[in-house]
């Protein structure tokens, strides 16, 4: 039947069923619009606060436990506190795109949430037999349009960089914008094995199509490609360049102060949200419940409001994941991090492309299903990718050995070896010594 | 049309909510002048002269630009492919394969020229 349509020359894209879309009457999408708006920023001061606490304890601290129950109210402290704060708008700053800047990098934050499914068709409570999906929208292209409107979040970090009027605010807003782009399109790339499987870019759909297996568990080199360039996206550590405190003060928002910055870190937050949002319905399969609870009753974990929980537990694995990474790996040095995204992660991602569509013509060509034969493809082609990344490190480190013996006073400055290095005795180098004694005591 | 106004609802509250709360900042905090305030703050010491017209910075950058509009561009040919995979079988699989192909092409052409050396 599909080769007869080819044929006809009149291809149906429309696998999705969008019919459940656009039915509901304006309160209710106002509603609806107001939830997704409340549980956006009421998560951010809940990952504020959770952010702090799980690296204090992987830290041995124990971080803020005063303001409310655990210290729960510590974000809105914060957030209160900022608002109070003097609003200040440099003489050098560009004063129109300045406050412009702040809004155009957390509207599209949030409005990226418009096509997130948070669960499936449900009554709406206090009506009699009215049902409504449990999405703000879905349309044909909703991944798309995530990715159109995160793009238009950029516009707000480079402008608000650029039109502060300081250097440091200049480099970290296109040092930022730099990484956006560049782990947009490994980003771009990991997605298209998701869509050539679902059939589909309609988040809805793609959720459907993951009914009887998560992408995440067939499309393996994808998932960990969207996972690492995630982080890449919402420069989050270990690729927090655009904020390397020792290098850029506080990056593209250095002369940004009160609720203007507040505006900024909101927008990062939702940000995190929203692409661990999607690395769920992508990957994760959405709102549905993990494999066990699933089978429990007829599904009865995947209908009504249940799945909300295994939804927002999903996200909130996703941000401890975040946090996890923060708690752990140190900043890469810049032209690591860009030849990362562009030499290793897209090459990677290409042929993996190429690798997927190849078994999913065979299987569908020849009937059979060979979706162990994906996985393992998939295990290989991630070894491939670390092997890559580490045997790209051992070089490097390899080449620097083989250069003339460790001075410890390069370019004047005292310097502590590096691992393979040999400090020599301190003796044979009197004056120096003595000029960082006096330095110490100064 | 229907599918797109709830966005247009959610994006009037967001937008909403962030004018909101740049005019409260403005009006609620306190106004304290002082010449030191309003020189671009940096790290508290000195700021860097800027050259007239703004700052100027390394052109890397935009070739970063330029390659992602390149590859940007590449991808987006890839989703409808992707999305009708199903429908095109091998007469897909093979077009797709020579596009990935021309694609690499490109790509080994600008890493050869040192277009992804980030020094």
């Amino acid at each position: 039947m599909t080769s007869s349509l080819v044929s006809q020359g009149d291809l149906v894209l429309a696998a999705e069923d969008l019919s459940m879309f656009g039915q509901d009457p304006w309160w209710l999408v106002v509603i609806k619009a107001v939830l997704i708006f409340l549980v956006l920023v009421l998560l951010t001061l809940f990952n504020i606060w959770f952010e702090r606490r799980v690296v204090a304890r992987m830290q041995h601290r124990i971080g803020p436990n005063v303001h409310g129950p655990f210290g729960l109210l510590q974000s809105l402290a914060d957030g209160v506190k900022l608002a109070l704060k003097e609003d200040i708008i440099p003489k050098a700053a560009d004063k129109a795109v300045f406050l412009l800047a702040p809004v155009l990098s957390v509207v599209p934050a949030f409005l990226a949430f418009a096509v997130i499914p948070f669960g499936p068709v449900v009554d709406v409570p206090f009506t009699d037999d009215m049902t409504t999906p449990l999405q703000l929208t879905d349309m044909p292209v909703a991944v798309l349009f995530v990715l159109a409107v995160a793009s238009i979040g950029i516009y707000g970090i480079v402008l608000g960089g650029w039109s502060s009027g300081s250097t440091y605010s200049l480099l970290g807003g296109l040092r930022s914008s730099a990484q956006m782009i560049s782990y947009e399109v490994a980003m771009g790339l990991a997605l298209v094995a998701v869509f050539l499987y679902a059939g589909s870019m309609s988040t809805s759909a793609i959720v459907d199509a993951q009914e009887r297996i998560w992408f995440g568990l067939i499309l393996i080199p994808s998932f960990v490609i969207y996972v690492i360039a995630m982080v890449g996206e919402t420069n989050r550590a270990p690729f927090d360049l655009p904020e390397a405190e020792g290098e850029l003060v506080g990056g593209f928002h250095t002369e940004y102060s009160s609720l203007k910055f507040a505006l900024f870190f909101l927008a990062e937050y939702v940000n995190m949200t929203t692409v661990s949002a999607l690395a769920t319905t992508l990957f994760l399969g959405g709102w549905r419940a993990p494999w066990p609870l699933s089978a429990v009753n007829d599904g009865m974990f995947n209908e009504g409001y249940w799945p909300v929980l295994w939804f927002l537990s999903k996200i909130l694995l996703f941000i401890f994941f975040f946090i996890w990474l923060r708690g752990t790996l140190p900043r890469l040095r810049y032209d690591q991090f860009m030849a990362f995204g562009w030499k290793r992660l897209i090459p990677v991602s290409l042929a993996w492309i190429v690798a997927v569509a190849t078994i999913r013509s065979l299987s569908l060509d020849g009937g059979f299903d060979r979706t162990y034969l994906l996985g393992a493809l998939g295990v290989v082609a991630v070894l491939f990718l670390v092997l890559f990344f580490l045997g790209g490190e051992e070089e490097e480190e390899q080449a620097e050995a083989e250069e003339r013996p460790f001075d410890a006073f390069a370019g004047g400055y005292p310097v502590p070896p590096m691992p393979h290095q040999v400090a020599q005795a301190r003796s044979q180098s009197p004056t120096v010594a003595s000029s960082t004694a006096s330095e110490g005591s100064a | 049309m229907e599918l797109y106004m709830p966005v247009v609802a959610l994006g009037i509250i967001a937008t909403g909510f962030a004018v909101f709360s740049i005019v409260m900042s403005a009006v609620v905090g306190p106004k304290r002048y002082n010449r030191a305030k309003l020189d671009s703050y940096e790290c508290g010491i000195e700021p860097t002269p800027q050259p007239v017209g703004g700052g100027r910075f390394p052109v890397k950058y935009y070739i970063t630009a330029m390659l992602f509009i390149v590859f940007d561009i590449e991808i987006i040919f890839l989703y409808p492919w992707a999305v009708a995979f199903d429908n095109m079988a091998v007469f897909g699989l093979v077009e797709m394969i020579l596009f990935i192909l021309t694609v690499f092409v490109a790509y080994a052409y600008v890493w050869r020229r040192g277009g992804l050396e980030w020094d």
